[in-house]
């Protein structure tokens, strides 16, 4: 393969596509809706009705408005369907060629979608992530060709610390600065991970990412590998997203078919070959550490660092290790250059952010926007506020690992400093928005068991201190609790923050912390008094 | 000067503290030129008294009739003492937690492996009920020391008592066990 | 070898480059709480009781994994880290059922030590008491998961030392069990050679050799290091 190949292949494809393309989301969450099933309705109506030659039905990827799913678009006309069941195929067909539709429409022009910025998620919902051929179309695969003939590995890391790019896994990390470690570190080999285990409850903007558009995620790990000196890599995806795998699958084989992946790219010499590892599905094993001995076979648990994995990763070699959506991000970035990316978002947290929104709005989705939106444009704008008039109370972002932040200070932008600030943190991306009927003791609880659930028992702090936690939460949510457990909770708080070995352990009390500093009088609410007099003194 | 109050109670334990307590032989005679002994099993009166100043508590909380005298006895109390690991862990007493729920243990105790088959115990205000789960005494009133063991030492015992009367912190926690 | 000057709790301390502080320490006179710590062993950095500071890090640091440095500052007892240790014991205390007084290491154990060291005179926290097994299949050792601590020392034993890995640990949180060969009952894992090392190294009552009654176990863990040294110095 070479430039012109792949550029005569995406010719191909677009000689292919007929005139009018009915796109039809069949990622998970409009799978769970039966969207297979109307895909299939879709195309056999358009066989009934004789329209095979005008019209192709495609299987694509998600479009983010998965609350009102099953979702099907029409291109070019950009006819949007809401909430599409099997039945209602044939009408949508009929529609096309101008008969009255009553299914229920979608508006391409709603700020849901107008205020989105589409870097990771471009094609998502576009093309169908099955096909190769739709995924070169779109231009995809140039920017490793580029990569490969036009910049040194230096040059592309400079390009990518230029960028401004931050880790997507939760912590914000320069990415350029994670990549110019490996490069530097010394070893005779060297491995790319792409972290897909999302194990944040209610989080599934990296499935998405992999289910909607597998290859853009292939190239940015080929591209980092080429910047750090790597040959081997691998994507590791939790169990429970069968049809991510299958579809990530199927596109490196695709890929490698046509010496995308594979020993000498493009007809260069590198050579970066892909496998796929499948998680159990514990949360910690997305904690770095933890990966990397699951990848190696042994128990997923996390262990100290330093020494970090980009020094001393997989079997000891240095290992690049990043999330889904940062690899997501790097085609784009090189393709339109760093300074391009640095133009989208704040100066400190450049380019976009993809969110899961859920909870307490009118619209419930995927969403991608440039970093530094306010909460209250997504909630409000996006989000299209509370639906049934109740006042919105406040936000939780970054699950079991962030915090709630008040209504009051839905001015703050999302980004990585002011999230921190707020006390809470950016996250994989999980977006609750809570109303005045939720109890922010339960929410703490629930997230406190979530983490104690999945605390991996290597260290006694979490292992122990989380169930502590958890049980005084309990006990003030049966408004059983005292002042001087109200206080024990606080001192476990900063025990378990301050003293646990990874980042779940150091993290588990934010959603605590966080609802304690501005819904502190819902926990006082809850406690009665205590049983006994004080003890005083000695005789 | 008065002498000080002095009381000594217990709950569910083996006694062991309180023979501990007792093998501090002539010391005792020291202790009460000290301090009025005015309630517990070494004296005679059946309600714990008001202004108490030092109350020694042996044994852990196992039912009903210990939470209530445990809150009555830090009402009337300046000075708590939690003596010996039942009162200070739950230790041994609170073995039973381990068999779950009370009411199945004592049908298991009373009738299953009752060796005649007896009747489980039922006379209230007699028989006092046993609350779900065995506590140490600071899980239901708040505790001024803890001097833990199984028992404790009577040297051990002395030094603490000696340093409470003299007002003084007492010397470092001993062994658990 | 190079040598590196630091302060631990303001004296000045000289160490080999490559070792721990913990080590520096000990070698100092300077003593730090450990328990899944255990010479000639690997470091696991589990149990964080061995956290000190060290002054220009916001992170509290395991002694017995972080490598001294030049003109390191650190600190072993701060009012925190006092604070911070008592709780750790506790929490391990609240987590199975410990009863000392009937139990075979009471008096050879290094958590009851650990309570006295760091003051602990009672549990805060709730007791968890956990149905645990207690494991007799062995016909030499059991295993009383009552009075498991999860520090590993077994684990690493068996597998640094004895080289066999007949200990794992399974399960997640407090529902964490250290399992012989895939979980069966001791007595039929065919892996163990019965050579009495996790024995050594187990800092409880947890393991305990058969026929042993309240505090009548003895052991010493200094013999796992012993092994070890003796054996290089033999290759
Ligand atoms: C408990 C825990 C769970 C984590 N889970 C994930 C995860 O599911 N996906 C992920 O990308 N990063 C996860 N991380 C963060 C990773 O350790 C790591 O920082 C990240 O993959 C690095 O990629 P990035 O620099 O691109 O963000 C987790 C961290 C912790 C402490
Ligand atoms: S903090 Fe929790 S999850 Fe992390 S190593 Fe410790 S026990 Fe395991
Ligand atoms: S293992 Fe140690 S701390 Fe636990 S009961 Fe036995 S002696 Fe006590
Ligand atoms: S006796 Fe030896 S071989 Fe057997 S489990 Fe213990 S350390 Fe391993
Ligand atoms: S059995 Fe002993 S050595 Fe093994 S983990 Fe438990 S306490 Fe540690
Ligand atoms: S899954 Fe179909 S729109 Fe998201
Ligand atoms: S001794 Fe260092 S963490 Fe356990």
């Amino acid at each position: 393969m070479d430039l012109a190949e792949l550029h005569a292949t995406a010719e191909r494809e677009r000689a292919r596509r007929k005139a009018i393309r009915v796109l039809c989301c069949t990622s998970s969450g409009c799978q769970a809706s039966r969207s297979l099933e109307l895909f299939h309705q879709l195309e056999a109506a358009v066989t009934a009705t004789g329209q095979d030659e005008a019209v192709e039905v495609a299987s694509v990827g998600c479009m983010g408005f998965c609350g009102q799913g099953p979702m099907v678009r029409v291109e070019p006309a950009d006819l949007l369907f809401e909430r599409v069941r099997p039945e209602q195929a044939a009408e949508i067909i009929a529609a096309l060629a101008g008969e009255p539709c009553s299914v229920e429409r979608g508006d391409p022009n709603h700020p849901f979608f107008a205020r989105q910025v589409h870097v990771v998620r471009r094609n998502g919902g576009f093309i169908d992530p099955e096909r190769i051929e739709e995924y070169i179309a779109a231009g995809g695969y140039e920017a490793l060709y580029r990569v490969l003939h036009d910049f040194t590995p230096a040059e592309v890391i400079q390009e990518i610390t230029r960028s401004g790019l931050r880790g997507r896994g939760g912590a914000g990390y320069p990415t350029g600065l994670k990549w110019a470690t490996v490069a530097k570190s010394p070893g005779e080999r060297k491995f790319v991970v792409c972290n897909g285990d999302e194990g944040d409850p209610g989080a599934f903007m990296d499935r998405s990412i992999l289910e909607s558009d597998p290859h853009l995620v292939l190239e940015g790990m080929a591209i980092a590998a080429y910047a750090v000196g790597a040959h081997e890599g691998y994507i590791f995806v939790r169990g429970e997203y069968p049809l991510a795998i299958q579809r990530l699958t199927r596109a490196i084989n695709q890929a490698r078919k046509l010496g995308l992946l594979g020993s000498q790219i493009f007809e260069t010499a590198f050579d970066f070959k892909v496998e796929i590892r499948v998680g159990a599905g514990a949360f910690v094993c997305g904690e770095e550490t933890a990966l990397i001995a699951s990848i190696e076979g042994r128990r997923s648990q996390p262990r100290p660092r330093p020494p970090y994995p980009a020094e001393k990763g997989l079997w000891g070699f240095p290992t690049l290790i990043n999330n889904v959506e940062t690899f997501a991000n790097i085609a784009p970035i090189i393709e339109h250059g760093a300074d391009w990316y640095a133009s989208i978002g704040t100066e400190k947290s450049t380019g976009t952010k993809v969110f899961a929104l859920t909870g307490k709005v009118r619209n419930t989705g995927l969403i991608e926007v440039p970093m530094g939106m306010t909460l209250r444009e997504i909630v409000e704008d996006l989000g299209g506020g509370s639906p049934d008039g109740t006042p919105v109370k406040a936000v939780q972002t970054g699950g079991p690992s962030g915090g709630c932040i008040p209504a009051r200070l839905f001015d703050t932008p999302v980004d990585y400093e002011s999230l921190a600030a707020a006390g809470s943190i950016m996250g994989s991306g999980g977006m609750v928005v809570m109303d005045a009927h939720t109890s922010m003791v339960q929410i703490a609880q629930f997230y406190m068991a979530f983490c104690m659930d999945e605390s991996c028992g290597k260290c006694v702090p979490c292992r122990v201190g989380t169930v502590q936690m958890y049980r005084l939460l309990s006990k003030v949510v049966a408004g059983a609790a005292t002042p001087a457990d109200l206080e024990q909770l606080e001192q476990l708080c900063r025990l378990v923050r301050e003293t646990s070995l990874c980042g779940l352990g150091q993290s588990a009390p934010n959603p605590v912390l966080s609802t304690l500093r501005y819904f502190r009088e819902e926990y006082e609410a809850l406690l009665r008094e205590e049983a006994a007099a004080g003890a005083n003194g000695t005789p | 000067m008065s002498r000080i109050t002095f009381a000594t109670v217990w709950f569910g334990g083996c006694s062991g503290c309180h023979m501990s307590l007792l093998d501090l032989d002539t010391w005792l005679l020291d202790l009460a030129s000290m301090v009025e002994l005015v309630y517990g099993p070494l004296a005679d009166r059946k309600t714990f008294p008001d202004g108490v100043d030092l109350t020694l508590v042996e044994g852990a909380i196992a039912n009903l009739e210990h939470l209530e005298l445990a809150r009555e006895i830090r009402r009337k109390t300046r000075v708590l003492v939690a003596l010996g690991d039942c009162a200070v862990t739950g230790n041994v007493t609170a073995l039973r937690n381990l068999a779950g729920d009370p009411s199945g243990l004592l049908q298991q105790i009373y009738l299953e492996r009752g060796d005649p088959p007896l009747a489980v115990p039922e006379a209230p205000g007699i028989v006092p009920r046993l609350i779900e789960r065995v506590t140490p005494l600071h899980a239901v009133v708040p505790v001024d020391h803890f001097l833990p063991g199984c028992p404790p030492s009577a040297p051990r015992i002395r030094a603490t008592l000696e340093a409470l009367l003299a007002g003084a912190e007492p010397p470092e926690i001993g062994r658990f066990g | 070898m190079a040598a590196r000057t630091l302060t631990i709790d303001g004296r000045l301390v000289s160490a080999r480059a490559g070792e721990s502080i913990l080590e520096a320490a000990r070698d100092a006179g300077i003593h730090i709480p450990t328990l899944c710590y255990l010479e000639g062993l690997s470091e696991m950095g589990a149990c964080r009781l061995c956290l000190v500071e060290v002054t220009g890090s916001n992170r509290l640091l395991p002694a017995c994994l972080t490598p001294v440095s030049e003109g390191m500052e650190v600190h072993t007892a701060t009012e925190r880290l006092r604070e911070h240790r008592r709780a750790i014991v506790e929490l391990l205390f609240a987590e199975r059922n410990h009863v000392c007084a009937v139990c075979v290491a009471s008096g050879n154990c290094e958590l009851q030590n650990l309570a006295i060291r760091v003051g602990m005179t009672h549990v805060r926290y709730d007791y968890l008491n956990p149905v645990c097994a207690v494991d007799i299949s062995h016909p030499q050792f059991g295993i009383d998961h009552n009075r498991c601590v999860l520090c590993a020392r077994c684990v690493r034993a068996c597998d640094e030392v004895e080289g066999v890995h007949t200990w794992d640990i399974a399960g997640r949180g407090v529902n964490a069990r250290v399992i012989t060969d895939l979980g069966v009952p001791w007595g039929e894992a065919e892996s163990c050679t019965s050579c009495g090392k996790c024995l050594l190294a187990c800092p409880t009552g947890a393991i305990f050799r058969r026929g042993t009654s309240v505090a009548e176990l003895e052991r010493d863990p200094k013999r796992i290091a012993l092994i070890v040294a003796s054996r290089q110095e033999r290759w």
